[in-house]
């Protein structure tokens, strides 16, 4: 028996079977508790990350976890995984109390988790990654064919398209996260704690992941997806435990809740979901224009092919498109983080085309990058000293030698209590805060700088809806006063909320520049798949 | 004087000398490779070096063993690479700083031994010529490959049993993960330690083989720092093979291809300054590095010491 069907040994003894083979048993005890954690506290300097939760799971759910950003859900959930240890609580499985001590522990009780930021060896190929770290049936020899066959197996059953031989450098996000998943499936987990495994994928990318976490349920596996998108949790969950500030509010059976009464529960006040844009829009002098711009991607394909567009002040200028169709490049060249192949790029009427990235914040562009993590901050840095990145050398944060720290503490605590950055103190590692609060904080440096230009990626990606709607009050109240803002987005209900004109990208190509108030979410997904004539 | 160098008998010694002369650090190379492609960075291996040329050299001015000797350059070998271990991953002070104290440590300790153990310069009978049945008879070629002693060609298996180990066992498979993205490893329940202990020690070993193969296989003799640096030089052929064996083994060659000519242009009496001619394999080293600047494969968490992010 191949070491890919390790955990069928164990599954079958709880009734447990996979989809192949034609038929299944589904005696498996249904809606019996796998995991239960009962009293888990956790500090970290400065806060009390977890304080006193209950939580369970029970076999055959899809239990949602939800919460505002630095709830605690990630800490909560790492603490199962063996990643944390909690102070005070106890965990049990079936029933028993266990120990997890490390994610070996985790994985020997069957407990797979897949991490917010995605946990592969770049370098090696799918069968590697799923390897490493696993018995081989030659020891001290790799058995990497075995492995193979068993991740084609097991991709054919839950629907996890991948090519093992590839090397995880290639793949997409959408397909990294398969790998994550197989890594789970082939350890024989009998429970998968995804963490916001929806907000890096493309809606396509986001159905077939359901459609993999149904195949799983009706297995008999207990999955815990932790989300901001509520339509989703209110979509494929059973039940719904959510988390605030540390504490438990409650655990409800999904079929019971609406996104209102959600929100609320998270919150903690009533969120306002819908906003309506019958305001007339004043727009003034043309900010940034782009004409006919071309660059290629990493890879040296072009990546935009003749993009021409222009953003007045007083505008939100909206651009649709799946993901790898040129956003990205398009946010690098105006930002100048990427050299131009050809066209030219104005910003408040001043030629930038061969600027600096410094230069161009001077004269007044803020960027929001996709990448948060590696592009948005210095992780080892403190708080404080992100909130200042760009402008740490002019007045009034320094004479131009020293740094003057009392301004900054003080401008930086500004911004903390302005945007709700949920972080101990201004000193604390950013790499310490919650995935939300790392996004907020981006946010509250570019927005305190009052740009002219603001060029935005995703900016509300893996960000809970009380802070949407801070967000793009802020963003509103901006553009009132006179800024121009280029928002990237793959979300075509956040297009359609805040946007103006809606220009849609395909293949590096605008495809047309709608009026938002002339188009539908129908007509927009048609011309993102690249169906519709091109506007000479 | 050219000439001199041109005809085919000594053509055929300065490639003899090429292979013979590569086995110290190939040995110490190899070793360092596996350091470093778990991310730990090893600046110590010259002192390591010293400390198996010693060892292997006193055990058999003892009149025990050549074998012994060997072993004995192993054990001493694994025990500085515990230490480089225990310094860098459990204490996780800086890779580099440690290398270097091991380094100095290694030196002063070896030569404090050699001076209140043997105290003069003595020899003692090493390894000897080996020539492979047949093989060592095919002209040119069978001296120039097949007629070593032992260590050498122990040297020589080292590279594909190393490329054996790195990409085709469980081992293999930690250790580039584990250099390349430690947390990603440490998720899947791998010991970031465990795997960083024992290339460490498997460098060690390694390294502290090579120096005794100058004591007891190729010098005969014990001196105060005799390796003159090339523990670096090992050190530089790995960056130089961009982190794999065959890059190692031919970065190993060139650097004992120069080396070798260098020595024959000395014995010949052609007239170069000896200086210079000493300083050709070094700054053959400089220059090739300069141009390798290509970090291809260089695992990504080289030099960075693994916390637990808690
Ligand atoms: N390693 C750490 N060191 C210090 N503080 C931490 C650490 N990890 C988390 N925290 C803090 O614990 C709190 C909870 O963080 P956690 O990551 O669990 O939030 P979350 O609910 O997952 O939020 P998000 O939705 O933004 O991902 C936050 O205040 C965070 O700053
Ligand atoms: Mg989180």
């Amino acid at each position: 028996m191949a070491t890919g069907l390790r955990g069928i040994e164990d599954s079958i003894v709880y009734g447990i079977a996979r989809p192949t083979g034609g038929h299944r048993a589904v005696n498996f005890r249904l809606n019996a508790p796998f995991v239960q954690m009962y009293g888990i506290v956790k500090r970290f300097p400065g806060v009390v990350a977890c304080d006193h939760v209950d939580f369970d799971v029970r076999r055959g759910e899809l239990h949602a976890l939800l919460g505002e950003n630095g709830a605690g859900k990630s800490t909560l959930m790492r603490i199962l995984y063996g990643l944390y240890q909690a102070e005070e609580g106890r965990i049990l499985r079936d029933g028993a109390e266990v120990e997890i001590h490390s994610p070996t522990d985790a994985i020997r009780q069957g407990i797979g988790m897949i991490h917010q930021h995605f946990m592969l060896v770049d370098t090696l190929t799918v069968t590697e990654n799923v390897a490493l770290g696993l018995k081989s049936s030659r020891e001290p020899l790799l058995d990497l064919d075995r492995v193979e066959v068993g991740i084609r197996e097991l991709s054919e059953a839950y629907g996890l398209q991948i090519d093992p031989r590839a090397p995880v450098w290639t793949l997409s996000v959408g397909e990294r996260q398969r790998v994550e998943i197989m890594k789970a499936l082939y350890r024989g987990a009998n429970m998968l704690i995804l963490d916001e495994p929806t907000a890096v994928l493309t809606p396509q990318e986001v159905e077939e992941l359901f459609v993999t976490l149904g195949y799983m349920k009706e297995n008999g596996y207990s999955l815990v997806l932790i989300s901001h998108k509520l339509q989703e949790i209110l979509a494929i969950s059973d039940r719904i435990t959510v988390l605030r500030e540390g504490r438990l509010v409650g655990t409800v059976p999904t079929e019971e809740m609406s996104r209102e009464e959600l929100a609320r529960m998270m919150v903690g006040r009533d969120v306002l979901l819908e906003r309506s844009r019958d305001d007339e829009i004043d727009v003034g002098e043309v900010r940034l224009r782009l004409d006919d711009v071309r660059a290629r991607d990493v890879t040296g394909q072009p990546a935009l092919q003749g993009v021409s567009l222009s953003v007045q002040a007083g505008e939100i200028l909206g651009v649709a498109g799946i993901s790898g169709n040129g956003q990205r490049e398009l946010a690098e060249v105006i930002a100048g983080l990427r050299p131009m192949s050809g066209g030219s790029v104005e910003l408040d009427g001043t030629p930038i085309t061969d600027w600096t990235t410094a230069r161009r914040t001077e004269l007044g562009l803020a960027y929001i990058p996709e990448e948060r993590m590696h592009d948005g901050v210095v992780r080892d840095f403190a708080v404080s000293e992100n909130l200042v990145l760009q402008e740490h050398t002019s007045e009034p944060f320094s004479n131009g030698i020293f740094l003057a720290f009392d301004y900054i503490a003080q401008f930086s605590r500004q911004l903390i209590q302005d945007f709700y950055i949920r972080t101990p103190d201004i000193r604390t590692m950013t790499r310490n805060l919650s995935g939300g609060n790392i996004q907020r904080l981006i946010l509250a440096r570019e927005l305190s700088r009052r740009p002219k230009v603001l060029v935005a990626a995703q900016p509300t990606r893996g960000i809970d809806i009380g802070a949407i709607e801070y967000i793009y009050q802020q963003l509103l109240e901006q553009r009132d006063t006179g800024m121009a803002t280029l928002l990237i987005s793959e979300d075509l209900d956040e297009l359609l909320a805040l946007c103006d004109r809606i220009a849609v990208i395909y293949e590096g190509m605008i495809m047309d520049i709608l009026d938002r108030n002339e188009t539908t979410a129908e007509e927009l997904g048609l011309l993102m798949a690249g169906v519709g004539l091109q506007k000479q | 004087m050219v000439d001199e160098l041109l005809t085919v008998s000594t053509l055929i010694g300065i490639l003899h000398s090429c292979v013979r002369l590569a086995t110290p650090y190939l040995f110490a190379a190899l070793g360092e490779t596996f350091g470093q492609r778990s991310g730990v960075l090893n600046l110590g291996v010259d002192g390591i070096m010293l400390m198996g040329a010693f060892f292997a050299f006193y055990v058999v001015f003892e009149g025990h063993s050549l074998w012994v000797g060997v072993l004995a350059a192993i054990v001493i070998g694994v025990l500085m690479g515990l230490l480089k271990a225990f310094v860098s991953v459990t204490m996780q002070s800086l890779q580099g700083i440690s290398g270097i104290g091991l380094y100095l440590f290694g030196l002063g300790l070896s030569s404090l031994l050699f001076k209140t153990l043997i105290g003069s310069v003595e020899g003692v009978s090493g390894f000897r010529q080996l020539p492979i049945p047949l093989l060592s008879e095919i002209p040119g070629i069978g001296h120039i490959l097949f007629n070593h002693n032992a260590l050498v060609y122990l040297a020589y298996l080292m590279v594909p049993v190393s490329w054996f180990v790195i990409n085709r066992t469980t081992l293999g498979l930690k250790i580039r993960a584990v250099g390349h993205n430690p947390e990603a490893a440490d998720t899947l329940g791998v010991s970031v330690s465990g795997v960083r202990y024992t290339t460490l020690m498997i460098g060690g070993a390694l390294a502290a083989v090579g120096g005794a193969s100058l004591s007891i296989g190729l010098q005969n003799v014990f001196q105060e720092n005799m390796t003159n640096g090339l523990g670096f030089i090992a050190v530089a052929l790995v960056y130089f093979g961009s982190w794999r064996t065959v890059g190692v083994l031919g970065g190993a060659l060139l650097f004992s291809l120069v080396n070798a000519l260098q020595l024959w242009v000395q014995a010949l009496d052609i007239p170069v300054p000896s200086e210079i001619a000493v300083m050709m394999p070094y700054i053959m080293t400089i220059v090739v590095l300069a141009f390798t600047a290509r970090q291809i494969q260089k695992p990504a968490a080289l030099a960075r010491s693994y916390e637990r992010g808690e």
